[in-house]
């Protein structure tokens, strides 16, 4: 018994047994348990990316990535130069904006954007945000083979920084689209809607519903799964390639690699860029299946919450796997989504799920950290 | 002290604060704020943060480096200042026992840091973020959820329906003066008559110090030294006199803080004469080498418990300080800052993460607040927009906190890269 519980890990459990019983909480008290399952689904979609950016940097050595606002600002800048692009194709005439009344049946949206449309300014604020992850994500490792050993004090610095430097940008920075920028004055919104461009692209694409009752159903986002299980997939198939493999015995034993000549500094360069890049994908997705984008300080303390899942999923500030961000993400997202409307119904108003992600999520990072130093020595 | 005067050495030590100098200059130039309101503020500001920022020179000397856990302290903090809201105690009367209260909270919480800071060595500056984000879960789960919920409370200050804490609360009883000003207002002096008594002590305690010195034949200051130190005392009394007459009353009317000031001079001294004890020596020798110094007998874990445990006392009772001032209290944010706001202040006047002083602490203060007084509206005059200057600030704090581990980790890497090579050397 003792071996099972220390195979599964006593964080792991606790957070298992907290999830079970808010699900039980939330059945007691005869909530829709269908719709907590949709909610599920569509959130660990939604965070999978981003708590899949932890996995290069952790197997690299550089710890878990607290500076993933790095790759997030490259994200939602590649996010806002493509909506302003599609906004001047639209002016011009050279592309408009293709609405319909009714959607193909493959295609469930918010809004009446043709799926082609949408999936045009997803795929260019993918395709802008990539080179400016991968140099920034450059510069990011370089700075970290400058200070081996302090990674993680570091790290959330650069993130904060990074957010608050782009928050001077968002201000300054001359965007012509009326969508995005406020009506009066300088400086693009807090937040704004995407029904009308590309929220909810991935998540419409081929949705379908699993019917469990009565005028009860499951959804289902396919197109957003798929694109969390591909990229799982492409970083498992990079983590088993060569470089990969010179990467993680880099990260796990650095003198026995550098003796047996892997060239650690440029692998952790590498899984950084990586990492950062997955941070850049993650938010466009994030922001996809939100609904809204969100600039300025919003994404100031995303980091923590994709460390705290990769960490319940069972990973370690050295080591970490694909199978760790699938578990973890479903673990920990799944326990704050169900939380939150059973939290309500017992004590409207209190915030208690709020109070719960704060206690399980810093928890989690700090029985992490008290392990850093017994590990792998 | 260093002996040698070479212009050149000090601008590279100081590099930081004279950047930040031009900065606040700059700042001050275009910002268009007048200079007695800027004073004002900038007064205001030193008697209320100071006292939170030297809780953070113990740790630095005992090589914890920044103590981002002071924000638990701060907590302890605001826990005393609730209790005595709670029983209505009032005035000086009442921020006394809310110290006597928040200290036993701080000492417990400052082990628990202490332990955790133990068990994650050399990850101490990430795991005190961590730590106060964990702390302000449970401080949360307590005051928002428990008092109300499971302990039936009451009184003003809890919230409509009966379960958790508002969050903004009014300290001190309903009826009474409250606690706002409490400590400031006991007594108050004209700020150029402070500088003239500053001034007059500087030139006062230099000539002491010279007797004394003397008498004990161990070493002298130089000369030169003394005659900058004489120098510099008669400016300081003699710049207000100067200001003053050229008839600028707004100047004359600023107020210090005296007690609140004095409190501080108090934990100054402290810093400074802890570190002639025999633990102060401790501080500073796992400060320089933690394993040396426990070859030589030093209790490692003991004297980094007691560092945190004191800057923790120290934050709590710098946090009662600092809402004193305020007046009102935040319940659920106004802890939160406190660590980042204090740390960025100590790195700015010369800190680093290995060494701090208590001129670091103070020029820092300075500084910092100089920065966030004029901000907002040099971004105003500079861009056309006060929000700019706002987000600069944020970035400076970050930034400033970023680039000074940074600089820290790579000397760290940079000593264990010539260390090895010393040891190849030695084997060929």
């Amino acid at each position: 018994m003792s071996r099972i519980i220390k195979a599964i890990g006593i964080p792991r459990l606790i957070i298992t047994a907290l999830f079970i019983a808010v699900l039980l909480t939330g059945f007691g008290l005869g909530m829709p348990m269908n719709m907590f399952a949709s909610d599920v689904v569509k959130r660990v979609g939604m965070y999978g990316l981003l708590t899949l950016a932890m996995v290069p940097s952790i197997q690299s050595g550089t710890g878990p990535n607290f500076a993933l606002p790095i790759g997030i600002m490259a994200g939602l800048l590649g996010m806002v130069i493509s909506l302003e692009i599609f906004y001047f194709l639209d002016l011009n005439g050279i592309y408009t904006v293709a609405t319909v009344e009714s959607q193909p049946w493959w295609y469930t949206s918010d809004g009446n954007i043709q799926f082609g449309y949408s999936m045009a300014i997803f795929a260019t604020a993918i395709l802008i945000a990539i080179p400016i992850a991968v140099l920034a994500g450059f510069g990011y490792g370089k700075l970290l083979n400058l200070i081996k050993g302090s990674e993680m004090s570091i790290a959330p610095y650069m993130g904060f920084s990074a957010v608050q430097f782009m928050c001077i940008v968002w201000i300054v920075a001359p965007f012509k689209n009326t969508g995005i920028k406020w009506p009066l004055g300088p400086g693009l919104r807090n937040t704004f809607i995407l029904d009308q461009t590309f929220g909810k692209s991935l998540n419409g694409f081929l949705m379908f519903n699993i019917k469990v009752g009565p005028h009860k159903f499951i959804e289902i986002p396919t197109g957003l799964l798929l694109f969390f299980f591909l990229s799982c997939y492409l970083v498992y198939l990079f983590t088993k390639s060569k470089r990969g493999t010179e990467i993680l015995a880099g990260g796990m034993n650095p003198k026995f690699a550098q003796a047996s000549g892997v060239n650690i500094d440029s692998g952790r360069v590498v899984a950084n860029i990586l990492s950062t890049v997955l941070g850049a994908v993650g938010i466009i997705v994030y922001s996809q299946s939100f609904g809204f984008a969100q600039l300025y300080g919003g994404p100031l303390m995303m980091a923590f919450p994709a460390v705290a899942a990769v960490l319940i999923g069972g990973a370690t500030a050295k080591r970490a796997q694909v199978s760790h961000v699938i578990i973890g993400t479903l673990l920990f997202q799944g326990l704050l989504t169900v939380a939150l409307p059973v939290a309500n119904e017992l004590l409207p108003g209190s915030n208690l799920s709020e109070i719960l992600r704060m206690i399980v999520q810093n928890g989690i990072i700090l029985y992490a950290l008290t392990k850093v130093n017994r590990e792998g020595q | 002290m260093n002996n040698k005067f070479s212009l050149k050495g000090m601008l590279k030590q100081n590099v930081v604060v004279l950047l930040f100098l031009t900065l606040t200059v700059g700042g001050i130039m275009v910002s268009e704020l007048s200079f007695p309101h800027i004073m004002t503020e900038l007064v205001t500001r030193i008697g209320r943060n100071t006292f939170l920022v030297l809780s953070l020179i113990i740790p630095i000397i005992a090589g914890v480096g920044l103590n981002f856990g002071i924000v638990v302290g701060a907590m302890a903090g605001q826990i005393g200042l609730i209790f005595i809201t709670y029983y209505g105690i009032d005035g000086i009367g009442g921020l006394f026992v809310a110290a006597l209260v928040s200290t036993p909270l701080a000492l417990f919480f400052g082990y628990l840091t202490a332990k955790l800071y133990n068990n994650t060595k050399g990850q101490e500056m990430i795991a005190g973020l961590i730590v106060g984000f964990f702390a302000n879960g449970i401080y949360q789960f307590f005051f928002l959820f428990i008092i109300g919920a499971v302990i039936p409370v009451s009184h003003a200050m809890v919230k409509p329906d009966g379960v958790g804490l508002r969050n903004t609360i009014a300290m001190g009883s309903k009826y009474g003066e409250g606690i706002k000003y409490a400590i400031d207002n006991i007594i108050k002096m004209n700020l150029w008559q402070f500088i003239i008594l500053l001034g007059m002590f500087l030139i006062l305690h230099t000539i002491i110090m010279q007797y004394y010195i003397k008498k004990r034949a161990e070493q002298s200051i130089e000369k030169k030294t003394i005659i900058f130190r004489l120098i510099l005392g008669v400016l300081v009394i003699i710049t207000p006199i100067m200001v003053l007459s050229f008839g600028n009353y707004q100047l004359a009317t600023i107020k210090v803080p005296l007690v609140s000031l004095a409190l501080i001079a108090v934990l100054c001294l402290f810093n400074v004469l802890i570190m002639k004890t025999k633990l102060g020596q401790n501080f500073r020798a796992i400060g320089r080498s933690q394993h040396i110094a426990s070859v030589a007998g030093i209790n490692v874990d003991k004297t980094r418990m007691i560092a945190i445990i004191l800057s923790t006392v120290f934050a709590a009772w710098g946090q009662i300080i600092f809402l004193q001032n305020i007046g009102t209290m935040n319940t659920y944010g106004s802890h939160m800052q406190v660590g980042m706001f204090a740390i960025a202040s100590i790195l700015i006047g010369g800190a680093t993460v290995s060494n701090a002083n208590i001129w670091h602490a103070i020029i820092g203060v300075i500084l910092f607040q100089s920065v966030f007084i004029v901000s907002p509206t040099a971004g105003k005059a500079l861009f056309g927009d006060p929000q700019i200057g706002e987000f600069f600030r944020a970035f400076v704090v970050y930034g400033v906190i970023g680039v000074a581990l940074c600089l820290h980790a790579w000397k760290k890497v940079k000593k264990t890269i010539s260390k090895n090579e010393g040891e190849q050397e030695e084997i060929e």
